[in-house]
């Protein structure tokens, strides 16, 4: 929050802009900025990905390696899915424990791989109810303008998509890693987060951090391969009506069938 | 489910469990409720408007509203760490984010309005009954407010659509949607989801969440009534 009547400024001028059907950044309302994505590029991960949306810059890593499951999921492997702003993304940020926003950002990207079950959990268990892999997603924001959400979302998926699991054996019921041998993850649908605000009576795609500070209320719907909806998390200090809310799913599904194809070059 | 869509717990899958509110049960709070949803036992208290402590997180132009929804260690099963997790201060942030809306704040510069909510017993459905149980608390304390916040969530079990999804539901089911109302407005403060729906299951689940939360919306009338009426206090 830098300044209340320059927040207000730039509300009045998006506002204006929207009622011609034009953004700030000359998009379209349905519009994402573009994306990039670059992946293997920590050697010592088994898997990683610097996505880039618009100046919205994340670099997501992987690591495999065995633990315990939980013990109410012993038939399943570990799914953890972690996210943070670094205090290089932003003047505002700083270290320290992370705040509800950031809490929030970690669930949501965590939400989407789980619930559309992009990873097959039950071929990552070594010995049931004992030894399980574990895949661990940690997502770092290096250069935050807007949209965190679909920017770690999108890093993650890739991280996962571009990683590669290691093998391991049970020697005397411990796992023990068999060198030189790895397969691809168990991949089995592509989750795709498309994040929405409302400013006013317009709903637009991706957020600008420009149009972060001026928007109502936001909306994050994650869907999968076969058109489902799969996760949803509406935030920021308003609402939504229920028109807008079916909007969202179909512009949650056009939009993430573009990122999808994207995605698919991946595997 | 049974073939003829009775569930577990013996209800009709468009049917809400017992829900019970009370208002003004707490004697140091400005405004409280006690809310009976199924088994969820929760307590909310609101403090304020009041000062802002720390004072560099006042606002100039409006008041602000903060929330934090916790967990007894003895509300679940196995005891949870009493130390707030990360699942609780994610639902502290949607519930605040859900009132928001509801209350004219901007009256109120430099000041906050505290909501605390307690799940004493916790079974499934315990963000949407703490928001009920809030959103009455609210208006207990006699905070200019817009309208009501009503909650409720729809979910998918067995294939089918259900309303109020129980524990045992959201362990087995396929969906889970937590949605909050202003009843008056129509305005939805509050969504969320996890499991998988088709577009169609998407709008019918989004339906009959919506019309739980007019249920529940009745039940939290009558208690206000109760409170402010009938008994004759005020």
């Amino acid at each position: 929050m830098e300044s209340v009547i320059i927040d207000q400024l730039k509300r009045d001028k998006i506002l204006d802009l929207l009622k011609q059907g034009k953004r700030l950044d000359g998009r379209a309302l349905d519009e994402q900025r573009p994306l990039t994505i670059e992946t293997g590029i920590i050697p010592k991960a088994n898997g990683s990905a610097r996505v880039k949306l618009g100046n919205t810059e994340v670099i997501t890593g992987v690591k495999v390696q065995p633990d315990k499951p939980f013990p109410d999921l012993g038939d399943k492997g570990i799914l953890i899915c972690t996210a943070e702003i670094l205090p290089l993304a932003d003047p505002h940020v700083e270290p320290g424990p992370p705040n509800e926003e950031v809490i929030e950002l970690a669930r949501v990207v965590d939400r989407g791989i789980r619930e559309t079950e992009m990873i097959d959990l039950h071929q990552l268990v070594l010995i049931e109810n004992k030894s399980v892999v574990g895949i661990f997603i940690d997502s770092s924001v290096i250069d935050a303008d807007g949209n965190l959400f679909d920017a770690c979302s999108y890093a993650s998926a890739s991280a996962v998509l571009s990683s590669t699991i290691p093998k391991y054996e049970i020697k005397d019921e411990a796992p023990v890693l068999v060198e030189g041998v790895t397969s691809k993850p168990p991949v089995k649908t592509l989750p795709v987060s498309v994040t929405m605000a409302r400013i006013g009576d317009y709903v637009i795609v991706d957020p600008t951090k420009d149009e972060e500070t001026c928007m109502d209320a936001r909306i994050t719907i994650t869907t999968n391969s076969a058109g489902n909806i799969c996760a949803l998390q509406k935030g920021g200090g308003d609402g939504f009506s229920v028109d807008q809310l079916i909007k969202c799913s179909e512009m949650a599904l056009s939009v993430g069938t573009k990122i999808r194809k994207k995605l698919e070059q991946l595997m | 489910m049974s073939e003829d869509g009775i569930r577990c717990d013996g209800r009709r899958v468009d049917q809400l469990r017992n829900i019970s509110i009370k208002v003004g049960v707490l004697k140091n709070a400005d405004g409280s409720a006690y809310i009976e949803f199924g088994k969820n036992k929760i307590l909310a208290g609101v403090f304020g408007p009041r000062d802002v402590h720390p004072k560099h997180m006042a606002n100039q132009d409006t008041g602000i509203l903060r929330c934090r929804y916790h967990m007894s260690p003895f509300s679940v099963t196995e005891r949870k760490n009493p130390a707030p997790s990360r699942r609780e201060i994610e639902i502290s942030k949607v519930l605040k984010e859900a009132l928001q809306p509801a209350l004219i704040l901007k009256d109120f510069p430099r000041t906050v309005t505290d909501v605390f909510v307690e799940v004493l017993q916790a079974d499934g459905g315990s963000r949407c009954a703490a928001l009920d149980a809030a959103a009455v608390a609210l208006a207990d304390t006699g905070i200019p407010m817009r309208d009501l916040v009503s909650a409720c969530a729809a979910g998918k079990v067995a294939d089918r659509i259900v309303l109020d999804v129980n524990n045992e539901e959201d362990q087995e089911g396929q969906a889970d949607m937590p949605v909050a109302i202003m009843p008056n407005s129509g305005k939805v403060t509050l969504m969320q989801l996890d499991g998988i729906l088709t577009s169609e299951e998407y709008k019918t689940c989004l339906q009959t969440a919506i019309g739980g939360c007019r249920q529940v919306y009745e039940v939290q009338r009558r208690a206000l009534i109760e409170r402010y009426f009938e008994s004759g206090v005020q």
